[in-house]
């Protein structure tokens, strides 16, 4: 009896995990598929990724999404990690005030804030530009650099800056050679994630981006109507490669980081 | 570093928020209530209620968004016990597969997914192949309600997962041995100390799907309107002023269940990875 149910439960996981990765792992057997449409093994063939790589509309959205992530998640650290040490010198409520602010967008439906920032930027520019969707996604990401930073400056013990000071250090150097060595996993896990975030929205950047500009997903979702290009099966394996990447550096940073914490703790116990 | 003057390195993200989180959301206030001629009105909040249009749109998207909130929980809550079973140094590798393929382009996965639903797709060339008739699920609503399942189905793993993980076996273990069968020991036991969890995982769910418009657009084909469709369809064609007045309802709707719930301040994000 106890053996049939650890065999039903392990048949559940496989079950839920077939529905999971099935559409992606489709996506990458037919990228290899010899025929354009027809879904039956034809042979072997990388004649779709060729045709992706000399896809000039894909590869200029590719381009676009890309350096729109790299700025979006440059710009949203640097204003993430100063606000976070601007908040240690906060009262808890000011601090309050802070989060649940930056939390709004992460809380609020994409659809709301991408109208907000369209009717914004609609009456205080006139039109919508690179400027606007670059604004636009910092202000999506940023929410989760504060988190990741400021996570780990919580951790962050204290009496080695107040050390650094005393031994004659002045604030600045001392943030740059003690502070920040120390939080860089929540900082590059915080520009991981805000990048991969950027490279996964849809809504908020339909509604702000410039005319001519098109980020891979309004690329697609603007070509709709030519049904499913021989391209999208590369770029979709290509791209979950990438993502694939990204989260697992994300992952194994934070998990890295996580067990360090516990020793000091119970070396400080001892 | 607690040095009161370092308040002002906070500065440059206070101006962000206030001029592109704050300022924004108040500029849907302002179109919700005036109309062209920029005069006060109620027009706008009125004909989002009332329009027999958006309330056929909002009966459509209050369905679609209950029904994919409700598969996903009787897809996810087993699941997440199934895992915990498991006998795994590392719970949190276990369920990060699961959150994994979330991370997918989204609009990628709309595409994959319409490769499996297509009138001659994978799922129906399968169905032929096993002797089986092929079932029309292309643009309908089928299409829509599997979309939203895949692509929330995460959001409603993770908070029930993080929150049946931390379930104390020893409570499980005192039920049976005052005499609770298993059936009366998940009812009173379990479901209970875990429904935290249940609701996190529902509100994470059901918000991003009743303000959706793109997964309709997908793999509805246009034929079916829902809430976002409306919402967008009215900024596309320049109707700034009815479109806010959908649009702020929509916002209050998300915006004050989402602070209900979420009383830990604790944004996805900070549960987005385990």
């Amino acid at each position: 009896m106890k053996k049939l149910g650890s065999v039903l439960r392990g048949l559940y996981i496989a079950l839920i995990f077939v529905f999971l990765y099935a559409p992606v792992a489709l996506m990458i057997v037919l990228s290899f598929n010899e025929t354009r449409s027809a879904y039956h093994w034809e042979g072997f063939s990388f004649w779709k990724y060729e045709a992706l790589f000399n896809n000039d509309t894909i590869m200029e959205a590719l381009v676009s999404t890309v350096v729109l992530g790299l700025c979006a998640a440059a710009i949203a650290t640097v204003i993430g990690i100063l606000v976070c040490i601007g908040m240690m010198a906060m009262s808890k409520r000011m601090q309050g005030v802070v989060t649940t602010t930056a939390n709004i967008p992460l809380l609020n439906a994409d659809i709301v804030t991408g109208i907000a920032l369209m009717l914004f930027f609609a009456a205080v520019v006139g039109r919508m530009s690179n400027v606007t969707l670059l604004i636009s996604h910092v202000t999506l990401v940023l929410p989760y650099v504060v988190l990741n930073v400021s996570s780990k400056l919580r951790q962050f013990d204290m009496s080695i800056y107040h050390a650094a000071l005393d031994l004659g250090a002045s604030p600045a150097k001392a943030f740059f050679k003690v502070v920040l060595p120390d939080i860089f996993p929540g900082v590059l896990a915080g520009f991981l994630l805000a990048l991969t975030i950027s490279f996964d929205d849809f809504t908020i950047t339909y509604f702000t981006k410039g005319q001519g500009l098109n980020t891979l997903s309004t690329m697609i979702y603007t070509n709709r109507i030519r049904g499913i290009l021989p391209e999208y099966y590369a770029l979709s394996a290509l791209m979950f490669v990438a993502i694939l990447s990204l989260i697992l550096i994300v992952q194994i940073i934070n998990m890295r980081s996580a067990p360090a914490v516990k020793k000091t703790e119970r070396d400080m116990q001892k | 570093m607690t040095n009161k003057k370092n308040t002002l390195l906070a500065g440059p993200y206070l101006i962000w928020a206030v001029g592109f989180i704050v300022l924004p959301l108040f500029m849907i206030v302002y179109y919700a209530f005036t109309d062209k001629q920029n005069r006060f009105t109620f027009d706008n909040i009125v004909a989002a209620v009332s329009d027999p249009a958006n309330l056929k749109a909002l009966g459509m998207t209050l369905l679609l968004a209950a029904l994919a909130t409700a598969i996903c929980l009787v897809l996810a809550y087993p699941l997440a016990l199934c895992l915990t079973k498991l006998r795994l140094k590392r719970k949190n590798s276990i369920i990060f597969l699961f959150i994994l393929p979330m991370w997918m382009n989204f609009m990628l996965q709309m595409v994959a997914i319409n490769v499996i639903v297509e009138d001659n797709g994978v799922l129906n060339s399968l169905l032929t192949a096993l002797g089986l008739p092929t079932v029309h699920i292309a643009n309908t609503f089928g299409a829509i309600l599997l979309g939203m399942v895949y692509d929330y189905f995460p959001f409603m793993l993770l908070p029930i997962f993080n929150n049946v993980s931390c379930l104390d076996k020893d409570l499980i273990n005192a039920s049976h041995d005052l005499g609770a069968n298993g059936i009366s020991t998940f009812f009173k036991v379990t479901l209970p100390l875990t429904l935290p969890g249940v609701v996190s995982g529902i509100t994470m769910v059901f918000m991003p799907a009743i303000s959706d418009f793109a997964i309709a657009e997908m793999l509805g084909g246009g034929k079916i309107m829902l809430i976002g469709n409306v919402v967008e369809q009215s900024f596309n064609k320049g109707q700034y002023h009815q479109g806010s007045g959908l649009a702020l309802l929509l916002m209050v709707f998300v915006l004050v269940s989402s602070f209900i719930t979420d009383k830990d301040g604790e944004g996805e994000g900070g549960t987005l990875l385990p």
